[in-house]
């Protein structure tokens, strides 16, 4: 067997790489995939998957997958394989505010037990979660690598810290 | 002496700006590297000299890493750094990549002149969106003042460097499974070797350092490798940043020098909170065996003296626990953590994970059996050494360190169907 590493090739249709997404999309796409070896587009897989997601509501749609395995030259097993391994791909829809809780060990003896009982009943969701108005969905999340600052949850792209039940009150009020 | 190397720009205002950095002597060295054209084997010499050691966890000298690539050898080679900090307990990266972002990319302008690559990556934690665009800000601004790209500062020495984000896979801290990810797969560990520095990204010569690593080249080189090798102690050169969670009143990073009382650390990050006495430290990460307190408070940070009572600096992440924690549910957290975050490619660990923390998990929860302790022994030393990466050992570690000092509070929950913690 040889350990060479080569990008995988897709056996399908040639598609019109146009029509695949939204100008705005593809140009963020398209400077991902500069940054590596022309002949390793899948190298901007994970980005576009981001991107991606984004673009489609926070979650992947298979069309969403479909159209990066095309415009990146992978066969769409591919594409899957990496979107269900990496823990921030959404396969199912999500609400518009993520809301990752940590609870590993710092955060847990600095009482994320009490965050987690406090957006479980202010939400009505357990973990996993999206509440009936589409606004939040609440997940529980290992180690952010803000340990310092614990607890802590991120949403969105936000990371906050040092939380009480009045501070997650407070962020979620702000928030859509 | 604190804030020595990596932090040393930390009381500055916005200490992440271009103009900032060079107040304080930022990309000289590697202006005199260029000028001068330094023979690399020299700055190899100087940072094997300095006793740097990587700070990702393993301890793995980096100049000796950085002589194990072939800088002559014919086509492209590679310098990637590893910011996916995702050992539970570790927060140091992300504040080099918010504070100091600058000088990593002198410290990778300098490796990646020293292995003679011309591309670098820097692979950040999917969920670091903000030190992520620290970096990302950092990179223009060295960009257009011509730290970066075409003909270096007019050296003729190319290196361009780009930010890879993760996707949230603990795993692919592990310097293979990182190189897997970067080229568009799932993070599974590859087998070794071939080592990166011989096999590595696009099949290319590949070296990985950590980012506190990377950045502390350009202060090693300018005061010298006796300055570094100094701060520190014998075996451990240099001084280190340690991420103090937990039970603490003042958590938070503290550079210091290695070979630091823990007692001084302890006390520098505020003792322990509300008044409670120590019970035990995580020393260097999740995956290092936990301490007992007592044994903690005659121990200095350095690679030698944890390594002596059975456990490791790791990534310098020092999680305290004080009195009022249950030690089951302690791990039975971490087991869960480690059970999550397997990528399945080996049997011991898929399968070994699942079982310790099944295991745990009913001991905790009050129904646990006679022979669960075995078990637990068992299992544990079955997963060691015997999978492609060290996340197997990682998982094994921390379950046998605590069986071998807080056995007792384990044998109680299953005798007892209860916690003998407030008992």
């Amino acid at each position: 067997m040889s350990l060479r590493s080569v990008p995988m090739n897709r056996v399908a249709e040639p598609v019109d790489r146009d029509a695949l997404f939204p100008p705005e999309v593809r140009s963020q796409i398209d400077r991902e995939i500069a940054k590596y070896p022309p002949e390793w587009r899948q190298s901007a897989c994970m980005a576009a998957l981001r991107i991606q997601q984004e673009a489609h509501g926070g979650w992947l749609t298979q069309g969403a997958m479909d159209a990066v395995a095309a415009y990146l030259d992978m066969p769409d097993i591919a594409v899957y394989e990496v979107a269900s391994f990496y823990s921030m791909y959404e396969l199912k829809p999500v609400g518009r505010h993520k809301v990752c809780v940590c609870t590993n060990v710092s955060c847990m003896v600095n009482g994320s037990d009490r965050i987690v009982d406090h957006l479980e009943k202010r939400l009505g969701v357990g973990f996993g979660g999206t509440t009936s108005d589409g606004r939040f969905t609440l997940k529980e999340v290992e180690c952010l690598g803000a340990c310092g600052g614990a607890p802590m949850m991120q949403v969105g792209k936000q990371y906050y810290e040092n939380l009480t039940p009045e501070i997650v009150d407070s962020i979620l009020d702000g928030l859509e | 002496m604190a804030n020595e190397v990596c932090f040393r720009t930390l009381d500055l205002d916005r200490p992440w700006l271009l103009d900032r950095y060079k107040s304080r002597g930022g990309y000289e060295m590697l202006t005199r590297i260029l000028k001068e054209k330094t023979d690399p084997k020299q700055i190899i010499d100087e940072v094997k000299k300095a006793g740097l050691r990587g700070r990702g966890g393993a301890g793995f000298p980096t100049g000796i890493k950085w002589g194990f690539i072939n800088r002559g050898a014919p086509g492209p080679k590679y310098l990637v750094c590893n910011s996916d900090e995702g050992e539970p307990g570790t927060f140091k990266d992300r504040d080099i990549l918010r504070y100091n972002p600058h000088q990593l990319i002198e410290g990778m302008v300098i490796a990646a002149y020293v292995i003679n690559a011309h591309t670098g990556y820097n692979y950040i934690r999917g969920e670091f969106w903000e030190p992520y665009e620290r970096f990302e800000g950092a990179l223009k601004e060295a960009r257009a003042a011509g730290y970066l790209g075409q003909d270096i500062l007019g050296s003729g020495f190319d290196f361009d460097l780009h930010s890879h984000l993760g996707g949230g896979a603990y795993i692919c801290g592990e310097e293979s499974a990182l190189l897997e990810s970067i080229e568009g797969k799932k993070g599974q560990p590859r087998f070794k070797p071939p080592f990166p520095a011989q096999v590595g990204l696009y099949n290319a010569p590949t070296i990985i350092n950590n980012t506190e690593s990377l950045a502390s080249v350009p202060e090693i080189l300018r005061h010298g490798a006796d300055w570094f090798r100094e701060l520190g102690v014998a075996n451990s050169g240099g001084s280190k940043l340690f991420s103090v969670s937990g039970n603490v009143s003042r958590p938070g990073n503290y550079e210091v020098p290695l070979g630091t009382p823990f007692a001084d650390l302890l006390e520098m990050a505020g003792g322990v909170r509300d008044g409670r006495t120590l019970k035990a430290v995580i020393p260097g990460g999740s995956s290092s065996p936990v301490i007992p307190g007592a044994m903690m408070m005659d121990l200095t940070m350095d690679y030698d003296a944890i390594a002596k009572v059975g456990s490791m600096l790791g990534s310098g992440a020092v999680i305290v626990l004080d009195d009022a924690q249950c030690m089951v549910r302690v791990l039975e957290r971490m087991a869960c953590f480690y059970y999550e975050e397997s990528c399945g490619q080996c049997t011991p660990c898929r399968e070994g994970t699942g079982w310790m923390y099944r295991v745990i998990k009913r001991i905790e929860h009050g129904r646990g059996c006679p022979e669960d302790l075995a078990l637990l022994d068992d299992v544990a030393a079955r997963i060691c050494g015997r999978t492609i990466c060290a996340l197997g050992d990682a998982a094994a570690m921390p379950v046998q360190g605590m069986l071998k000092h807080f056995r007792d509070e384990f044998q109680y929950h299953i005798d007892h169907k209860r916690c003998m913690v407030g008992a």
